[in-house]
């Protein structure tokens, strides 16, 4: 991910059609959708969005600015890479004759990843990390012949600023 | 109390203190018409439900109260989807309500179904697909709430006919729960003290005013801010009312079809004050060459405004009203401090060469020939009141109307700005006179937009609202005939409508109106005073203009505003000095 995309974390209300309104915006403003995650929150009033945008056509602050109208959205934080937590998940059935089956499944290991299905000559495996490294093996597992490929695209979180603790802890 | 969800709907807007609602019936709204009649709003039947959108816009734009419309599903909530889209680009206050197929039959292409939700999401602030009865009065006191706080706009409920049916316990909330919905209305203090220093160090300052400066009440802050400061004013196509044409100050309005003096202090100018305005490409023209060495103050209540075309060197999110009171008083302690403007004599000069040099103009009709618009426009509006409400649809009589009008009070211009909507002014004079029945409300209309919604006069009578309709008759789809004579080397494509067919008289006359007519300058007079005179019902004159009037000055599309096209006959003066 270069300097053209950037990461917005879009917290709104849990209504019905929100994501809808998210994407029309999207369409009729002209700005672009790298990757899109939705699910509820821990609260259920509110469902977090998270939003990798293309910035290279639209200035970031035009976007935020035009999804803070939408009457539903009730938070935006932009999450710089540097100062967040991010993952994606990929799922993926590849081919994997007895001949080559061994070398996938060193390549899963590696990466930490699992195998959740086994057929006679295929895999299916997961992989959760951060988005670089689910690239990393896209490539690497796609040599083998990819049948199925899915990815959810990112979530993040703001990355924990470690202070040192103002009061004395409690302990009980 | 036990209500029906209609019953629910219609006491939430009595609620709302709505006095009067625009639409037509259907199958799926039934049920919500049926407590109308026992309702103490007034329900003003159209004939066309685009018509019913256009009528609340124009009351809206008269009273700065949300304009109601009611409609039922499918073909009718398309229908109105033209209206919605217009109030979205002019920031009207609108309510829109619109009878579903029962809650149980959407999605499976039910007789007059339509996503009436789906269809207008991008042309509403929000809109409502109740599911509940019980939800419809927090629904109804949300929805005027967000259309008419922060940048007003329209918003729309669709509302199920089994819904309207269900039974509900009665309430009405105290406040609306909305926490993605906090419109800020103060400005930056910092800001606006920064903005003050701006308006004091200019040399060539202008103030933009826009619509928003007449969203936010703002018409006597703005005269008190630009007389404090000796700043001239250039009104906008949204904003004409907003700053009196008559005041000194006054440069009238800017941008493609704008006079000279505007377009061309703006593009001198080295500080521009925009307040409720966009930077709107009719007014920007080409917008790398626009106004090149001007810094900008942004003033807008919609914060996706300041930065979205040009760069804001102060820019401020507010309401304009409450932030030019404060800019007000900032510059006022800037004064007191003993801080003066800088000597703006020589712009001040300038600016009264170009007035004197390229005043609006035209070369008048000999006797006999075809009227001139302008001239009409002149005599029209040398008729009637000053408080006059004159609404125009849009084209070639829009841009003459807006220059030759003289506009001293705010609210005294309605027009369709953004979206450029052919066919607003019949049913949005309408709708004005329902919110003003005190003054005299006069549609300037062009015969292709006459032709669009002309049925609403039937309207007019029949709910005895008394508006005067000018139609400037040239037989053509004017503007595209003049761009067609400009650009296409004269090749005229579709755009010949005849004076004659259809007949406007006999058609005013059918439709229960009294029809006039003059073909040469020496009707013009008699025929008005004779409209004027009449206050039972509808009045509709054909002025049979020539066809060959073109408007301006003109900006070419996409070129910078320096390349100002002046008439012809004004031609040349450009080496007098002073540009």
């Amino acid at each position: 991910m270069g300097g053209k995309q950037h990461i917005l974390s879009v917290l709104v209300e849990n209504k019905a059609g929100v994501l809808a309104r998210v994407a029309s915006l999207f369409a009729r403003r002209g700005f672009n959708i790298y990757s899109l995650a939705v699910a509820p929150t821990d609260d259920e009033r509110f469902s977090r969005i998270t939003v990798v945008v293309d910035v290279e056509a639209t200035p970031l602050e035009q976007i935020t600015k035009q999804l803070f109208k939408l009457v539903n959205v009730v938070k935006i934080s932009e999450l710089e890479p540097a100062a967040s937590v991010e993952r994606e998940l990929l799922l993926c059935t590849v081919r994997a004759d007895p001949a080559v089956r061994g070398q996938v499944i060193e390549l899963v290991q590696i990466f930490e990843g699992r195998i959740l299905a086994v057929g006679t000559d295929v895999l299916t495996v997961s992989l959760e990390g951060h988005p670089g490294k689910v690239d990393d093996f896209e490539e690497l597992i796609r040599t083998y012949g990819i049948v199925d490929l899915q990815r959810t695209g990112r979530v993040a979180l703001p990355k924990l600023v470690r202070r040192p603790p103002t009061k004395a802890l409690r302990v009980s | 109390m036990k209500l029906t969800g209609a019953q629910a709907l219609i006491k939430s807007l009595e609620m709302e203190g709505v006095e009067v609602m625009f639409g037509l019936p259907g199958g799926a709204i039934l049920p919500v018409y049926d407590p109308i009649i026992d309702s103490s709003i007034r329900h003003v039947l159209v004939r066309h439900e685009q018509g019913a959108g256009h009528m609340a816009e124009g009351y809206a734009h008269v009273t700065g109260r949300p304009g109601v419309a009611m409609v039922t599903s499918g073909p009718a909530a398309t229908n109105i989807v033209t209206p919605l889209a217009d109030a979205y680009m002019d920031s009207i206050p609108l309510v829109v309500i619109t009878g579903q197929v029962p809650y149980s039959s959407i999605g499976s292409d039910a007789f007059q179904e339509a996503d009436t939700t789906g269809i207008t999401m991008s042309v509403t602030k929000h809109n409502w697909l109740v599911t509940k009865a019980a939800d419809i009065p927090e629904i109804v006191k949300e929805a005027f709430h967000i259309a008419s706080t922060g940048r007003p706009g329209p918003v729309l409920i669709d509302v199920p006919k089994d819904v309207s049916n269900q039974m509900m316990d009665w309430y009405w909330p105290e406040s609306v729960d909305l926490p993605g919905y906090k419109p800020s209305s103060k400005g930056h203090p910092r800001m606006i003290k920064e903005a003050a220093r701006y308006l004091l160090e200019a040399r060539r300052p202008v103030i933009y005013a826009g619509g928003g400066i007449l969203k936010a009440r703002a018409a006597e802050t703005l005269r008190e801010l630009a007389e404090l400061t000796g700043i001239h004013v250039v009104t906008t196509l949204m904003a004409r009312g907003a700053f009196p044409d008559d005041h000194p100050l006054c440069l009238g309005m800017p941008g493609m079809h704008g006079n000279y003096t505007a377009v061309t202090a703006m593009q001198e100018a080295d500080l521009l004050v925009a307040l409720g305005s966009r930077f709107d490409d009719r007014v920007t023209g080409k917008v790398d060459g626009f106004a090149p060495e001007a810094k900008i103050v942004h003033v807008d209540i919609d914060p996706a405004e300041l930065g979205k075309v040009r760069r804001a060197d102060v820019p401020i999110v507010g309401d304009c009203r409450l932030v030019i009171e404060e800019l007000v008083q900032a510059v006022r302690a800037l004064m007191s401090g003993g801080v003066q403007p800088p000597d703006r004599s020589p712009w001040d000069a300038t600016i009264r060469g170009w007035q004197e040099r390229y005043p609006l103009a035209y070369e008048p009709s000999a006797e006999g020939n075809a009227l001139k618009p302008q001239m009409v426009l002149e005599h029209l509006r040398d008729s009637t009141p000053d408080d006059t409400i004159v609404v125009s649809g849009v084209g070639q009589h829009q841009m003459w109307a807006s220059q030759y009008w003289r506009f001293n009070h705010p609210y005294t211009w309605v027009n369709s700005g953004g979206l450029g909507t052919m066919g607003f002014a019949v049913p949005a004079a309408i709708g004005a006179k329902v919110g003003r029945p005190d003054r005299m409300v006069w549609a300037v209309d062009g015969d292709g937009c006459f032709q669009m919604t002309a049925q609403e006069l039937v309207t007019a009578t029949a709910e005895r609202i008394p508006i005067k309709v000018a139609i400037l008759n040239n037989a053509y789809l004017g503007m595209v005939r003049q761009w067609q004579e400009m650009f296409y080397d004269e090749r005229y494509s579709e755009v010949y409508l005849s004076p004659d067919l259809p007949d406007y008289v006999k058609w005013a006359e059918a439709m229960g109106c009294v029809g006039l007519r003059a073909e040469t300058p020496e009707d013009i007079q008699p025929v008005i005073d004779k409209a004027n005179a009449i206050n039972d019902r509808p009045v509709v004159i054909d002025f049979r203009t020539d066809s060959q009037e073109k408007v301006y000055p003109m900006v070419p599309a996409g070129q910078s505003n320096d390349a100002i096209v002046v008439p012809p006959f004004q031609e040349g003066r450009h080496g007098e000095g002073g540009h």
